[in-house]
């Protein structure tokens, strides 16, 4: 042990580390100890106060038995695909058309990104409006003689999660497209000179060569809409309340209530921990192909 | 090279569409299939999303017998302004009736705090990230990273916790605290990435001069990445500001931010709903950071741009 390198060790590059105290706490602290704590907990039987009682997985057999958790894992799967699908596909798209030198481009941009800065809670109470039955546009259509017409996404439980991914998909899009435009004129004009040279249609451009040189665009838009997708709360809290009745439940909802109001705080501790469970399943071998794999230096 | 000539478009037709680059398809006579199925498309879809906003703006404006007669996409045929002066100073939310007007006094005092403080953080860590690399960092880093995707629900608790004991739950500084800490993986990521993009030779100069960690940092990396500052201003002011999640777990309803009462008051099931009241109170919500939006679009687009392109 040599005395005199130690000390040097640790204190060279001290202002880095002191810089870097927050991202430490935060990411040790929060991130892994209060996900820890939250897992430990989740085997205990807390109801108004965290307490260390432990039952082993009783809470979670509870979890699974419970019809209001079902459905909202059942929504949440079914608004997190198509939202996948749709904000990528649109956003690609409506990028591609702007994309082609057209006039009024500004505008048409700020059009579609405008959305995105409004709260989850405006664009549900909005949305909520637009689809009430009796004056939105269900009531206007029928206004027009047309008696038989039924779009009533938020009262009718089978199709109440389209109506809430209609909200979503009218926020979030814009700030896709944005990347994908981003990504898109990134895009060295040889290639598209090239590619015309070689007799290559527009689309198959865009399909073999474009996409796949946007690979890192769409892993930024990728994990943007995940992240937004696990976080789904506010949205459904401003628009249905989760109904009709457990309709438009989500986890992220079922955890909230059952902590703040249900005061069963090991049933949110257990909820939590398997919506923190389904992310991990994703990401943990996503974050090992991206920060794992090749050191860069 | 005379052969990449010949895409160019030999017509005299194509008004407004630039030639300077083949790229994209031919372009053609101005009312060529292509574009009226291009801009068909795009004003089709520019309808669909201003429709929402200008509902908004209309219903607001009508009062409650017109809004019960008519079709929410006509005009009013009255303006009135009442529904704006009631939501912004008598609407109730519970046993308060002095409307939006404290909500939004705290999402003041709750944004402006929150965003200095995250941005602060996250720029000199993402600099110490980018150039300044010490044993374990990456290691932090991809903690950060990957923390930014566990479920928030996760951590509300233990958070609570940590904020009762040290005496700040409820309080505003608690909920600056919070959003501090939740802006801290995207705005670092941001910061890290834009200072990587920024050619090292700057950095090795300014060391050669004699500069240290926080010299360059002022002198060097500040005024030149103002753009992406800008950027994180806007993200997290609107961010802040429309932030739902935190406001209801960290705060009272005194010191409830302006989506919390927003909420409150739009969904509350006593009384008789005041649609047009309504709709201006989610207008006044929303109208903080549709002005920061509009303001700095161009900017705001740009930075996106940097950003995500990562290096």
């Amino acid at each position: 042990m040599s005395k005199s390198e130690r000390p040097n060790q640790l204190f060279r590059n001290l202002n880095a580390k002191v810089a870097s105290v927050p991202m430490v706490l935060t990411a040790v602290v929060i991130f892994v100890g209060g996900s820890a704590w939250t897992v430990l907990y989740s085997f205990t039987n807390s109801k108004l106060l965290p307490r260390l009682n432990f039952v082993g997985l009783d809470q979670y057999y509870r979890l699974w038995s419970t019809p209001r958790w079902l459905v909202s894992i059942e929504n949440l799967l079914v608004y997190g695909v198509l939202s996948l699908v749709f904000s990528l596909v649109i956003g690609f798209i409506l990028a591609a058309l702007l994309d082609q030198k057209i006039r009024f481009e500004d505008t048409f941009r700020t059009i579609f990104l405008y959305p995105f800065a409004l709260s989850f809670i405006v664009t549900g109470l909005v949305w909520q409006w637009l689809l009430n039955p009796e004056f939105g546009i269900q009531g206007v259509v029928r206004g027009l003689g047309w008696e038989s017409f039924s779009f009533d996404p938020l009262y009718n439980s089978d199709i109440v999660i389209y109506g809430i991914l209609i909200a979503a998909l009218w926020q979030g899009t814009g700030l896709i497209m944005c990347l994908m435009l981003a990504g898109l004129r990134g895009i060295d004009e040889d290639i598209w000179k090239a590619a015309r040279v070689d007799g290559i249609p527009t689309l198959k451009t865009y399909l073999f060569i474009i996409i796949p040189m946007m690979r890192p665009v769409f892993i930024t838009a990728l994990v943007i809409i995940a992240a937004g997708i696990v976080k789904v709360y506010d949205l459904v809290v401003a628009q249905t309340s989760g109904g009709p009745g457990i309709a438009s439940e989500v986890p992220a909802k079922y955890v909230y209530d059952y902590m703040f109001f249900a005061q069963n705080l090991g049933q949110g501790f257990a909820a939590s921990t398997m919506m923190l469970l389904s992310v991990v399943v994703v990401i943990v071998p996503w974050a090992y192909l991206e920060f794992g794999g090749k050191k860069r230096g | 090279m005379a052969d990449l000539a010949v895409p160019l478009p030999a017509d005299t037709g194509s008004i407004g569409l630039e030639a300077s680059g083949p790229r994209g398809p031919k372009p053609r006579h101005v009312f060529s299939r292509r574009n009226i199925f291009l801009y068909g498309t795009l004003i089709v879809v520019a309808l669909y999303y201003l429709l929402p906003l200008y509902v908004m703006v209309v219903t607001s404006l009508k009062g409650m017998p017109e809004i019960r007669l008519g079709n929410i996409f006509s005009p009013p045929l009255e303006i009135t302004f009442e529904p704006w002066v009631k939501a912004w100073s008598s609407a109730c939310t519970g046993l308060n009736c002095d409307g939006l007007s404290r909500g939004f006094w705290n999402s003041v005092r709750i944004t402006v705090p929150s965003v200095i403080l995250s941005i602060a953080i996250a720029s000199v860590n993402g600099y110490a990230l980018a150039n300044w690399r010490f044993k374990g960092a990456d290691t932090f880093f991809v903690i950060l990273i990957v923390g930014a995707f566990i479920p928030y629900q996760v951590m509300i608790y233990p958070i609570v916790i940590i904020l009762r004991e040290i005496g700040l739950y409820g309080s505003l500084s608690g909920l600056v605290i919070v959003h501090s800490i939740f802006g801290m993986p995207i705005l670092t990521l941001l910061f890290r990435n834009y200072f990587t993009s920024m050619p090292e030779e700057l950095f090795r100069a300014a060391r050669v001069d004699g500069a240290g960690f926080w010299g360059i940092y002022f002198r060097i990396m500040l005024p030149m990445s103002l753009p992406i500052f800008v950027v994180a201003i806007i993200l997290q002011v609107t961010g802040i500001w429309n932030d739902f999640l935190f406001g209801v777990v960290y705060t009272r309803p005194d010191t409830y931010p302006m989506t919390v009462q927003l909420n409150n008051i739009v969904n509350s099931v006593q009384g008789v709903k005041e649609y047009n009241v309504n709709m201006a109170a989610t207008i006044l919500t929303g109208l903080v950071p549709l002005v920061v939006y509009f303001v700095s679009g161009k900017l705001f687009v740009r930075g996106i741009a940097a950003g995500a392109v990562k290096g």
